[in-house]
């Protein structure tokens, strides 16, 4: 089966006075219908580019290259803007990270729901309510034909963040891209967006890229995940893999540098990753976490290797067996002599 | 034995006028609404609760930022009025959420901690160098970022600025609003570290307001839920986390997503219908999201329940009602 998002080998790079900013450095992955990728990393490794990236809205001055892009089978290097103002507005949707920056004050929510459907799909007027008004009782908007005479401030975060899903899904797209869905929410609401994000991905059977830096999020949304650092994917696998073996050792930092409730103890340090990311301007050789890690040597400086360790669990360190041996030692020790006191 | 709390709150109320339209008379809204704290030396109260149930406006209280509209505070059995303001700002100390923002970014990191010293005329010059250094030292700051300027730092750098300028005066309630949210998680860790240590080497006492209910269950003591402008539970820390009695808290804790693979996103049956605080719910503020709501519920406002575990309040824990 084709995938419905096919990436391969895409950089971005911005110029800047200091030199060239290579802010995506050659990153490959696919998503299938129905099956969810979450992109996973910290600030600046590159998470929003490469979705923008992917819609082709990259800022003016940035670069994109890839050796493909494909969706739904179709090269979308290949398209013009016209063409591909039109792939964005039907066959892929984006939700960005603040609701408020992507919807425009100055029109009702219903304007703003069925300019894209009219617009791309050439839909009647009263087509496109009715659709804008099943979503918004899809999104769990009660009272939906009332609210679509309502201007973006008369509502709370939770129902903009609504608002805006059900926006993306007007004219069915076969790919979701949500940036940091629900950063800016609390718990409560942050949980009911995420189960209605699944609910309708089943429905529409989409394939959904999710980017958060939230691993609690990433665990219980994911089938696959990709975790990103300095322009990277430094490992990636199914999510249960990567969860019960993460290897990378910048993801075990990620890892341990967390608090879980009922692992980590009342009062209890938390492991830290010393140093801080590189600069990504100009050209780099080598493992890019060397100057962070713990298991560095000198060929890390030198190559950089992507391993599949087992099928469907990718990790890009040059010592990334022996890495995962020590740690399967560690984990063996610690079992056999029993909890430390 | 009773000790005199160091922080002690009792029924504040803050009360804001709004209009809800442009051409619309302003009306009330109590932001807080008969809130009751009170904190040991050397604990951490973790305040947590919905977006916009008043934890904030609690805070700027705490910090004299914000009149009460009615209620009393008072640090060390001293009432609030009493102590004055520069006082208070040598007692009570804010960490805020953006580090980025509340710095300024036109003044060496060396003045910047040093302001405050200034400001209260506290120690000599040279005196003040030594401070600030012994702070910066303590809140893992290297030397040499003594003349350089926040554009300089790194985020987990600056926000350690923001500390160790809290701390230069020595406060002895460090109030902070969402001290990490706004930071990756490396860094975060490095700041609970850091937080977690002052706690324990300068005796501090904390207000922790967080969203992130995984690091309040890491350093709070004692836990406030806050729920339109109420606190409608309160217990010890360990306590409320292995076992949270109010409908709300239970809600609040089944939502956190531990990173265990596998588990799904939970439901926890709050339905969407989001109160105003304009006009609250009558009855307990809760019900129209409360699995357990009764006919009680819809009409008669709950009272504190206190007990051995601490506060709640819910018709559930009253033998007096029948929900
Ligand atoms: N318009 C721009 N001009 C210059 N640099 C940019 C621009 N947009 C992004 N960058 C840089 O590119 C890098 C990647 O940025 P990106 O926004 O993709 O990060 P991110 O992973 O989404 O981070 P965050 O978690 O903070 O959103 C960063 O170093 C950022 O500073
Ligand atoms: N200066 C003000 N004028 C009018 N209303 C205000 C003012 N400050 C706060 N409010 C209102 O008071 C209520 C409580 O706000 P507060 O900022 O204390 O909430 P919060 O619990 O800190 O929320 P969050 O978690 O989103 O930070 C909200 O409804 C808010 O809109
Ligand atoms: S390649 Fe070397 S430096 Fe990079 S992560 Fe692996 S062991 Fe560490
Ligand atoms: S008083 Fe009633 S509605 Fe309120 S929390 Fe308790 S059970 Fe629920
Ligand atoms: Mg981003
Ligand atoms: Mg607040």
């Amino acid at each position: 089966m084709t995938p419905t998002i096919k990436v391969e080998n895409l950089r971005v790079s911005i110029p800047l006075a200091a030199g060239v900013l290579h802010a995506v450095r050659g990153i490959s992955f696919e998503v299938a219908k129905g099956e969810t990728l979450c992109l996973v990393g910290e600030s600046g490794c590159g998470k929003s580019l490469t979705s923008l990236a992917l819609m082709d809205l990259l800022p003016s001055r940035a670069k994109r290259e890839a050796d493909r892009i494909e969706l739904d089978g179709a090269d979308l290097l290949k398209l013009g803007e016209r063409d591909m103002a039109k792939v964005r507005g039907s066959t892929m949707a984006m939700i960005f990270q603040e609701p408020m920056t992507s919807l425009n004050p100055a029109y009702t929510i219903g304007n703003q729901l069925e300019e894209g459907i009219r617009l791309h799909k050439g839909v009647s007027a009263s087509e496109a309510r009715e659709r804008a008004v099943y979503l918004l009782e899809k999104v769990g908007i009660t009272g939906a034909s009332s609210r679509l005479g309502q201007y973006p401030h008369q509502l709370s975060g939770g129902l903009r963040q609504r608002v805006m899903i059900a926006m993306a899904l007007m004219c069915g797209p076969d790919l979701l891209i949500c940036d940091e869905p629900t950063t800016a929410l609390d718990v409560t609401i942050q949980a009911q967006i995420l189960h209605l994000l699944k609910d309708l991905q089943r429905e529409f059977d989409m394939a959904v890229i999710l980017i958060t830096h939230d691993l609690g999020i990433v665990a219980r949304v994911a089938d696959r995940v990709a975790v990103m650092y300095a322009g990277e994917i430094i490992e990636s696998g199914d999510v249960d893999e990567i969860f019960s073996r993460p290897t990378h050792p910048y993801t075990q930092g990620l890892m341990n540098c967390i608090p879980v409730p009922g692992k980590t103890a009342y009062g209890e340090r938390l492991g830290t990753i010393p140093g801080i990311v590189p600069s990504m301007i100009g050209e780099m050789t080598g493992c890019a976490f060397a100057n962070r890690c713990a298991y560095a040597e000198d060929i890390c400086l030198k190559t950089l290797t992507t391993r599949e360790l087992v099928p469907n669990h990718a990790v890009r360190c040059v010592r990334a067996e022996e890495v995962a041996a020590l740690n399967a030692g560690l984990d063996t020790a610690t079992a056999s002599a029993g909890s430390p006191a | 034995m009773t000790t005199t709390p160091i922080l002690e709150a009792r029924d504040l109320f803050c009360t804001f006028q709004v209009r809800q339209g442009m051409f619309q008379p302003k009306r009330p809204l109590h932001a807080v609404n008969g809130v009751s704290l009170s904190i040991e030396k050397g604990g951490v109260l973790g305040l947590v609760g919905e977006s916009g149930c008043g934890k904030s406006t609690v805070a700027r209280m705490l910090l004299g930022l914000q009149e009460p509209t009615s209620g009393t505070l008072a640090i060390d059995g001293q009432p609030l009025q009493e102590i004055g303001r520069k006082e208070l700002a040598k007692r009570v100390q804010p960490i805020f959420q953006d580090p980025y923002s509340s710095l300024n970014p036109r003044k060496t990191i060396g003045s910047i901690i040093t302001l405050p010293l200034y400001i209260h005329k506290i120690g000599h010059e040279s005196d003040r160098r030594r401070k600030v250094e012994d702070i910066m030292d303590l809140c893992g700051l290297p030397k040499r970022a003594y003349d350089m300027y926040p554009s300089q730092l790194s985020g987990g750098q600056r926000q350690r600025v923001a500390i160790a300028r809290a701390l230069v005066m020595r406060p002895e309630i460090v109030i902070c609003d969402e001290p990490t949210s706004a930071l990756d998680v490396s860094v975060q860790a490095q700041i609970l570290n850091l937080l977690l240590d002052l706690r324990r080497e300068l005796g501090l006492t904390y207000v922790l307001i967080s969203h992130n209910l995984a690091v309040v269950e890491l350093i709070a003591s004692k836990v406030s839920v806050m729920y339109l402008g109420r606190i409608v539970e309160e217990a010890q820390g360990q306590d409320f986390f292995r076992d949270p009695r109010h409908p709300y808290s239970q809600a609040l804790l089944a939502s956190v997503l531990t990173p265990e693979a596998g588990l799904g996103v939970p439901d926890a049956q709050l339905g969407s219908t989001f109160p105003n605080p304009i006009d609250p719910p009558p009855g307990c503020t809760f019900h129209p999201r409360c699995a357990h709501a009764g006919d009680a519920c819809r009409t008669i406002r709950p009272s504190q329940i206190r007990d051995s575990r601490g506060l709640v309040e819910c018709h559930l824990f009253d033998d007096a009602v029948a929900v």
